[in-house]
């Protein structure tokens, strides 16, 4: 097959004039807004995927007179750099789907959470929030927007952590229940979306929710933005519809060589050779919030592994025993296993372990490490060992 | 209500419920660690997860609400199985060294790993990697990082109840620890050794400074005359640490165990109770006077009450503007160590050189109060040990005294009289109401106006309460309180103290009088006092405090015959030259962090 | 340490003295200098009428705030992943030599400290690191030598 065969789509990039679609969305009431969000089939871009649609319909659905949109920019995914690239090159949409978010749920303030690692587009996006918030004055909509900046947490990407950053604490994830909808920023309630996601909320409004959902599949409808990296001559950014299988994708982006790619980042799922044909990369079959990394034969999946693993011993919150202790014991107890301290049969309480922090930790970070660790050590057991 | 099942049992709740309190309700226990009824709810240790049938991951009890028709499994094997792991995961952070740890048998992580028949470690030890240090540099509470679970229930407890603040979660990951400002040694930052973190720690992370073996060299070297004097919270505490139930009033079994230990003398703070109802009873008219008659602008009001040493140092690091409105009476554990090596001594016929005063106290911040330089107004060390009521059980126990079985027995005199007003210290409100009975009474020559001498108006467990008495009908050298409302407030716990002084600060409250006392319910809630604690416990205690009063032949301060002889022999009169040189202190301005 | 206290005074009216103008002016502060001093946080916990191990913890969460004395350039080199895949490794072997320090150190003259870091969102131009703010990619042994002998003659 052919590169063809992925189809490349254009919409988070696309030049589009946001004013224009605004001033056609923000006349609409905010249940055809929130009616047209469900109908595309939208799900979240970060990576959970939970419906855009149904987020915004229970915070619109929320009494308080005081709700958030908060936009989360706070790409940390180890292989994700796709809102790096939408907020440098479109601002305006990022914010226009903040204005249409602000319309369907009620809000009047947005928070714009952006990675301190990406503190050099600050002065663009100061700049670009003059213009938005002349716009709405313009347009007469009561929004205004803040920026938010991390200071080196990837934890903060996790929702409720993200808040507690805001609100001028530690990153820590909350219990969850509540949800955002009914308490998130400050109490309140609170839709927050990833940055790709409100950009396609933009062109759902534009092009109507059918032009998204007859993209992609029944589970994943519509495009994706991809950050392609690794072993391949092609690595960069990449909007694609979704639905299509890793075969497909290696074959696109592969370099002859392809052993295994990483789908979701750290978090996520490492599918090996002899499982490309069968997994479709979407919600369906391994999710992604963007993170693929390709490697190749020359690659040692113990030092990938390792690599994650360090990761998530740093990146840890540290609050809760499965995620702050699990994640140093996966990371020793590899390295003993490699060294031969302790023998093979270790890894299988390991990969117990993985699944405990899976089922026990209290925010998706802790119950993601495991993805990676299981499908590494299950795939590539030999690599682990010897 | 919502209807759920637990195990298969149904139970029908209030909205809001946790599964956890679901399930106790049904009789289930959940193991819990972070979880305490004092604090809010964390949700950090997991070893409370159990089994929602139709969810993807298991969920915290302690901090999930039930919903209507779900089904909860407390110990099906996938829980069995991960709770297993947590704690596992736990003890390999945690430097087990039970055998030889100060918390053995009263630790929260060993009775779990216990029940859970946690065998050998499988993970690796995580503990010689992270290389903890113990810092000692307290006088009152050790903290030793390798035996730290982070649970946090220290630093909820410094932030919520006590709005001190000294600990923080620090760093993050791997590396995520408690600490205190900058990781300083715990003697260089804002705590105030009150030690409601130690009431609260599961493990023995945070332990008080034991001085167990210091006070058995003393008693047992023979050309030491050692006096040990109790507090009014250890008789109705010291009972709970050795097995009986909370409320227990001990006094007599107490003095007579103390007997046993080899104590030369069983003396009792009670008597320097009483002591200072007179002394900082007249310095409050004193103030009163100046700032009425005199117009004295330099007089300070609101007057506070300074018998709590983690109030002080509080005081002293968070309100140094207020320094000069606490009352400058020492303490009544200081009060006695002054007399002790004075007055005792002279009566006695001892060398003040060979007499070692000992304390039992509910507090560890009586500890760090004990070092103060300021506190040897004697000549010497006025307070040589400060024992808590949980160190004094260890000793208890190690002379193998069969406590419950003790004939009571009566304190030895001189400085072993006191009255029921004394006892009170005990319980938040109590100076406050006991310095009422001798202050009211002083001034009209009559008693306070509440039925049984029972200020109930200043009693009780609110954080804050006020309370206000008119003065009428005054004898007539204190006519110029005619007609004054005297304007009380007592607060109990540091945050509650934070806020009166605020409100003080900021004009938004008006008052003559504060008591502070800085732990939950008094010192019956003190930081030396047995563990565990809740506010069911503070009030059993509490009960006995107030029946331990109404059981006294005598219950006004100023109708105790050893204060009337102390003053007459040693003392002359209140607020003199020699009270000022032994019985009164002053405070330094501290650090902010 | 006047100077300090008017800058968190300024931070302060500008962010303003609530709990969630804390990381606002935290990072206010490590703008001036590249890590948080204890006065710092003292100054700050006061004039947010918050304990001053409050402060500490929440500062020390964020690895980007620094509680130890850095330089005034602070290199973080991305260990992620991607970057380690293709050749991080000599881009910091080349950056220690050059400099004559190892991660975690600064220089005697105070100019650069040395650090890694958690991916950085440079993966397809790895491998990559950040001078302050200001990312650089697609490193070489000898494209680091000459960007750091730019930063050198600042």
């Amino acid at each position: 097959m052919k590169s063809s065969a992925l189809k490349r789509v254009d919409l988070i990039f696309e030049s589009v004039n946001v004013r224009e679609i605004l001033d056609k969305t923000l006349k609409r009431k905010p249940e055809e807004i929130i009616q047209d969000v469900l109908d595309s089939g939208l799900r979240g871009r970060g990576g959970a995927g939970f419906p855009t649609g149904m987020k915004w319909k229970y915070t619109a659905a929320e009494k308080n007179a005081v709700k958030y949109i908060v936009c989360n920019a706070d790409e940390g995914e180890p292989g994700t750099f796709k809102d790096r690239q939408i907020l440098d090159e479109v601002p305006r949409k990022v914010f226009g789907g903040m204005a249409i978010a602000s319309k369907a749920i009620g809000a009047k303030i947005g928070y714009v959470y952006l990675r301190g690692e990406y503190k050099f587009l600050v002065p663009k996006l100061q700049e670009e929030m003059e213009i938005f918030h002349a716009m709405m004055k313009e347009m007469k909509h009561d929004f205004r927007l803040e920026l938010r900046l991390g200071s080196g947490a990837y934890i903060c990407g996790e929702e409720s952590a993200l808040f507690e950053s805001i609100e001028g604490k530690r990153g820590e994830p909350r219990n969850k229940p509540p949800y955002p909808t009914t308490s998130g920023l400050f109490g309140m309630p609170t839709s927050i979306n990833n940055v790709e996601t409100l950009v396609y909320t933009v062109m759902i409004c534009k092009y109507g929710a059918d032009y998204f959902h007859k993209l992609g599949t029944t589970d994943s409808r519509g495009s994706k933005v991809f950050s392609v990296s690794g072993d391949t001559p092609k690595a960069g950014i990449y909007e694609l519809e979704l639905g299509m299988t890793v075969e497909r994708f290696v074959e696109e982006f592969g370099d002859g060589d392809t052993k295994a790619v990483q789908v979701g980042g750290a978090s996520g799922f490492c599918v090996p050779r002899k499982k490309f044909r069968d997994t479709i990369i979407g919600f369906e079959g391994v999710p992604t919030g963007g993170s693929m990394k390709l490697f190749n034969s020359s690659r040692s999946m113990y030092n990938v592994l390792h690599n994650y693993l360090d990761f998530f011993t740093e990146e840890s919150c540290g609050q809760c025993t499965p995620c702050r202790v699990g994640c140093q014991q996966l990371l020793l107890g590899v390295e003993a296993v490699k060294r031969g301290e302790r023998n093979s049969r270790y890894l299988d309480e390991l990969v117990k372990l993985a699944g405990t922090m899976k089922i026990s930790s209290k925010c998706g970070l802790g119950q993601s490490v495991g993805n990676a660790f299981k499908s590494i050590v299950e795939n590539f057991k030999e690599e682990i060992i010897y | 209500m919502v209807n759920l099942t637990i195990n298969g049992l149904h139970i029908s709740v209030k909205e809001g419920t946790t599964i956890l309190d679901a399930a106790r309700k049904l009789n289930f226990k959940v193991p819990t660690l972070c979880n305490h009824p004092d604090l809010c709810v964390a949700g950090n240790c997991r070893v409370c997860v159990v089994e929602q049938l139709s969810a993807k991951t298991l969920v915290a009890s302690c901090a999930t609400p039930v919903t209507e028709n779900m089904q909860i499994l407390t110990n099906s094997l996938k829980v069995r199985t991960a709770r297993k792991h947590i704690i596992e995961l736990l003890l390999s952070e945690h430097k087990a060294d039970c055998t030889k740890c100060y918390k053995n048998g009263f630790c929260e992580l060993q009775s779990l790993a216990n029940e859970y028949s946690v065998g050998d470690h499988v993970y690796i030890d995580l503990v010689p990697i992270h290389a903890h240090k113990i810092d000692k540099t307290s006088p009152s509470i050790t903290k030793d990082d390798s035996k730290c679970i982070r649970c946090q229930r220290c630093v909820r407890t410094c932030a919520e109840l006590q709005g001190v603040n000294a600990l923080t979660v620090a760093n993050k990951g791997k590396e995520m620890k408690i600490s205190s400002f900058f990781d300083k040694p715990m003697h260089e930052v804002i705590c105030t050794n009150c030690g409601q973190c130690i009431n609260r720690c599961p493990t023995g992370a945070l332990v008080e400074r034991n001085y167990i073996e210091e006070v058995w060299e003393e008693i047992l070297d023979p050309n030491t005359h050692v006096v040990v004097q109790t507090a009014p919270a250890v008789r109705i505490g010291l009972g709970e640490a050795l097995g009986l139930n909370p409320g227990q009033r001990v006094t007599g079994k107490m003095v007579a165990a103390l007997k046993r230990l080899g104590f030369n003398s069983v003396l009792d703070t009670d008597f320097t109770a009483d002591l200072t109802i007179i002394e900082e009873g007249t310095e409050l008219l004193g103030r009163l006077k100046r700032a009425l008659v005199d117009k004295d602008p330099t007089v300070k009001l609101p007057m506070t009450t300074s018998c709590s040493p983690g109030w002080i140092k509080f005081i002293e690091h968070a309100f140094p503007e207020f320094l000069d409105n606490v009352s400058t009476c020492k303490s009544p554990q200081q009060m006695f160590g002054a007399l002790a090596k004075t007055y005792y001594a002279q009566k006695k016929g001892l060398d003040p050189k060979k007499v070692v005063s000992v304390s039992i106290m509910p507090c560890t911040a009586k500890k760090y109060e004990a070092d103060r330089p300021e506190m040897r107004s004697s000549g010497f060390k006025d307070v040589d040990y400060v024992l808590t009521t949980r160190e004094l059980a260890r000793m208890i126990k190690q002379a193998g005294i069969n406590f419950d079985m003790l004939e009571d027995m009566k304190y030895d005199s001189i400085m072993g009289q006191s009255t029921g007003a004394a006892v009170i210290f005990g319980a938040t409100g109590g100076v406050m109401e006991a310095a009422l009975r001798t202050v009211y009474e002083i001034v009209t020559g009559r008693e306070v106006p509440f039925n049984g001498l029972n200020i109930i108006p200043v009693r009780g467990m609110d954080g804050v309460r006020e309370a206000s008495i008119l003065i009428e009908n005054c004898k007539p050298e204190w006519a110029f309180l005619n007609g004054v409302e005297v304007k009380c407030v007592v607060a109990h716990g540091l945050a509650n103290a934070r806020q009166v002084m605020k409100n003080v600060r900021d004009g938004k409250a008006v008052y003559h009088f504060i008591e502070v006392m800085a732990c939950p319910g008094g010192c019956l809630g003190g930081g030396g006092q047995p563990i565990p604690t809740n506010e069911q416990i503070r009030k059993k205690r509490t009960e006995a405090i107030y029946a331990e009063d109404m059981g006294m032949p005598i219950r006004k301060s100023h109708e105790n015959p050893e204060i009337t002889a102390i003053y007459k022999d040693f003392l002359g009169e209140p607020n003199g030259h020699k009270s000022h040189e032994l019985l009164h202190t002053h405070y330094t301005v501290r650090r902010s962090y | 340490m006047l100077e300090q206290v008017n800058l968190v005074k300024e931070l302060a009216d500008k962010h303003g003295r609530r709990r969630d103008s804390l990381i606002p002016i935290l990072q206010g502060l490590m703008e001036e200098k590249n890590y948080l001093t204890d006065e710092a946080m003292v100054l700050v916990a006061k004039e947010l009428d918050i304990s001053a191990a409050d402060v500490y913890g929440t500062a020390s969460f964020y690895t980007f705030m620094d509680t130890d004395v850095r330089g005034k350039y602070v290199i973080r080199i991305c260990k992620t992943i991607s970057c380690s895949m293709k050749g991080k490794i000599d881009v910091l072997h080349t950056i220690e030599e050059t400099l004559k320090i190892k991660v975690g150190e600064t220089t005697s003259d105070k100019k650069f400290s040395l650090l890694e870091t958690n991916c950085i969102g440079w993966c397809h131009k790895a491998p990559a690191m950040l001078i302050n703010d200001t990312p650089y990619t697609e490193l070489t042994p000898q494209k680091v030598t000459e960007i750091l002998q730019e930063y050198m003659k600042l």
